[in-house]
């Protein structure tokens, strides 16, 4: 993983590597009815980074990909890329179940307009380690080979940041100590990561920044160390792991 | 979205039962109707018992012998009588459910024809417990009744024909075995004038004479009259029918119409709803709309898909019901015409309630639940139900396709009118369908 000096805290809502974010966000607002989802909220992402959204039930991690995915509009706010500049895995796998894996990744290359969707195929599953299950109907799969394959349909149009919605969610240890190899290794790559989860532990081992959501509104951005410094600085404890402080943090702003 | 519908065809054949289903569902409704169309209705089982002797079978109408079991081939016609001795074994047949119903001729049935005073009775036993089944055995057995009853009625009205004849011409009875010359009106004018000459002008009994004849000559023309009354007694009430709107369209030809509409409803209905609904079930809609393709690109795509699919089926099946049934196969082109217009005014209407449903399951139990009472409406006739009931049911039937793709393939196949309308009727249809699947795939996600 790319170190990067400038990943340290920085005033909620500020982008965190301006000079080399390949993904801009600012003043996102989104409401269904009268009810706020995301309130201006902004963010950024560095090429080769890897951020996390934590937050509560309903605090809009979902809201907030979908509309960095190009997905759903927002009411206020711009996002700096376009729908098929963002590569986007959503929570639940979106592949069709009775295709096989190469059938997918062929017709999604070729929805793509991938100049040469056979190579694009074959790297793809050089990518995912799926060579030898290419021939597999993906009902066929595992869990955490499906989601293998939703990744890499995510990222057949060769886009510089992937978001990726609760990638690890239903997966069990082993299968998603694979997923997060895969995606280290597109970080490795160069690829800016953005990923939501309720996995606190997953944020702190895997991410440079964690974003902290609750109630549509972005209460911290920095690195998850020092949403534990903020936490005993403002005397609520934090002295445990991130999942202490974060519970913690979210008390004192009142959630 | 050429690769999208061979995604969608490769799907199709990933589903091996639903593919059979789609293939063979056609053919087995196509031979069925067919069969049905081709057999006619088969003859209710019906227990007979003439309880009639032999020896009294027989009328006497005016000299001339009518045996009244020949009357039973007239009964027989609508009915496959099953032959039995008595009354009681009659009427177990029926308690047994070998028979739909029984008829039991009593024994004096011609001791009362023969009388004219009392009118003779037939009795008629059926089970209600099914009252589809016993209406049809009553009025098949009273139609048939009645028509033995217009048959014995034109035979008397011959004998009183032959009477009034005698009465007014005169000529030879044969009565017991007994010879009777009939003197008759006309003679006995004749005989009247002779008498007339012998008496002298100004007689008293030659004006008697005058009246005499005078009535003679009036009952006998007012006789000639009763020929024309007398024959119209035995039909009383002719039929003469006047088409004054729809076409002559044959049942059978018709009922291929209803089969290939139901069929194509169906098929359309159920795919296209299956199919966008599985696009969201794979959770795949939001990564296409994403760019990749268009919503109304996608829904042209999934409409596409099942209309070329149902029109593939359903032309199979006309191939198939044309074995059975007189179809014009040089309409071919209007046969094409009306199925695609049925198929893509059914497919929108299935994108809208795929799109609305968003599951697959939830798609394809509306489709069926909303199917079967649109059929049952749009083939209410009228003059059925009140006016007004039937205004709101043509409502109700001109807003979804099944009735104008009814008519569309009545007109292709039968030539019942001009298929014009109800293809721009479709069209409409198509347009509103498929505005309200592209409104409600704005929440599809």
């Amino acid at each position: 993983m790319p170190a990067d000096p400038t990943a340290a805290a920085r005033p909620q809502g500020a982008p965190a590597a301006e000079s080399a974010a390949v993904l801009e966000a600012e003043g996102l607002v989104k409401r269904y009815r009268d009810r706020e989802a995301l309130r201006d909220v902004s963010l950024s992402a560095a090429r080769g980074e890897i951020v996390a959204v934590i937050g509560p039930n309903g605090a809009g991690k979902t809201t907030l990909l979908t509309i960095l995915a190009g997905i759903l509009k927002p009411d206020a706010g711009r996002v700096s890329l376009g729908p098929r500049e963002v590569g986007w895995v959503p929570q639940q796998p979106a592949l069709y179940r009775k295709l096989t894996v190469a059938e997918n990744l062929r017709l999604f290359a070729r929805l793509e307009k991938a100049s040469d969707p056979e190579l694009e195929v074959k790297r793809m599953l050089e990518l995912t380690g799926l060579l030898d299950r290419s021939d597999d109907q993906v009902a066929e799969l595992s869990g955490g080979n499906r989601q293998r394959v939703n990744i890499a349909i995510g990222l057949l149009g060769h886009q510089r940041v992937l978001l990726l919605d609760e990638p690890s969610a239903s997966l069990d240890p082993r299968q998603r100590e694979r997923v997060w190899e895969f995606v280290l290794g597109l970080a490795e790559a160069g690829t800016a990561v953005v990923y939501s989860t309720h996995n606190i532990q997953e944020a702190e081992r895997y991410a440079r920044r964690v974003l902290v959501l609750a109630d549509g509104e972005l209460l911290f951005t920095g690195p998850a160390r020092e949403l534990k410094d903020v936490v005993q600085r403002g005397g609520g404890g934090g002295g445990g792991d991130l999942e202490e402080a974060f519970v913690a943090f979210l008390r004192t702003r009142g959630h | 979205m050429r690769w999208l519908l061979l995604k969608d065809l490769r799907l199709l054949r990933r589903s091996p039962q639903l593919v059979a289903l789609l293939v063979l569902y056609p053919i087995v409704i196509a031979v069925l109707i067919g069969f049905a169309l081709s057999r006619g209705p088969d003859k209710p089982q019906v227990a007979f018992a003439n309880l009639v002797p032999k020896s009294a079978s027989q009328l006497d109408l005016g000299g001339e012998k009518l045996d009244t079991s020949s009357q039973e081939d007239v009964l027989f016609r609508a009915i496959e009588p099953v032959m039995v001795k008595t009354r009681a074994q009659a009427i177990r047949k029926v308690e047994e459910g070998d028979v739909l119903g029984a008829i039991v001729i009593p024994q004096d049935t011609t001791q009362k024809l023969q009388s004219g005073i009392e009118p003779a009775t037939i009795e008629v036993f059926y089970n209600a417990e099914d009252p589809v089944k016993s209406r049809y055995v009553r009025d098949t057995i009273k139609s048939q009744v009645q028509d033995a009853n217009a048959a014995l009625t034109k035979r008397l009205a011959k004998v009183a024909l032959e009477f009034l004849d005698l009465l007014g011409t005169g000529g030879q009875y044969s009565f017991l075995g007994r010879e009777f010359d009939i003197l008759g009106l006309k003679r006995s004018e004749e005989i009247l004038k002779e008498a007339r000459r012998e008496l002298r002008p100004g007689s008293p009994a030659r004006a008697q004479i005058d009246q005499v004849v005078r009535f003679a000559r009036l009952a006998r023309s007012n006789l000639d009259l009763s020929d024309d009354v007398l024959s119209s007694v035995g039909t009383p009430l002719r039929v003469k029918q006047i088409r004054l709107d729809g076409g002559t369209t044959p049942l059978s030809s018709y009922s291929v119409a209803i089969a290939v509409s139901v069929s194509l409803m169906f098929i359309t209905l159920l795919l296209a709803a299956g199919a966008l609904a599985l696009e969201r079930e794979d959770n795949a809609f939001m990564r296409l709309v994403r760019g990749l393709v268009s919503r109304t690109a996608l829904l042209l795509e999934k409409a596409g898909l099942a209309a070329v699919c149902a029109v593939a089926v359903c032309l199979l099946m006309l191939a198939g019901l044309g074995l059975f049934v007189d179809l014009r196969w040089e309409r071919f082109p209007l046969w094409v015409a009306g199925v695609t217009g049925g198929a893509l005014a059914f497919a929108a209407m299935g994108l809208a309630i795929g799109a609305l449903t968003k599951e697959v399951r939830a798609a394809s139990l509306l489709c069926v639940m909303l199917s079967l009472p649109l059929t049952f409406l749009a083939l209410v006739p009228s003059g059925s139900v009140s006016p007004a009931v039937f205004d709101v049911i043509r409502a109700v039937s001109a807003i979804f396709p099944f009735k104008p793709t009814l008519d569309a393939l009545d007109a292709a196949l039968n030539d019942s009118g001009s298929i014009a309308g109800p293809l721009l009727h479709l069209s409409a249809l198509f347009c509103v369908f498929g505005a309200a699947s592209r409104l409600a795939l704005q929440r599809f996600a």
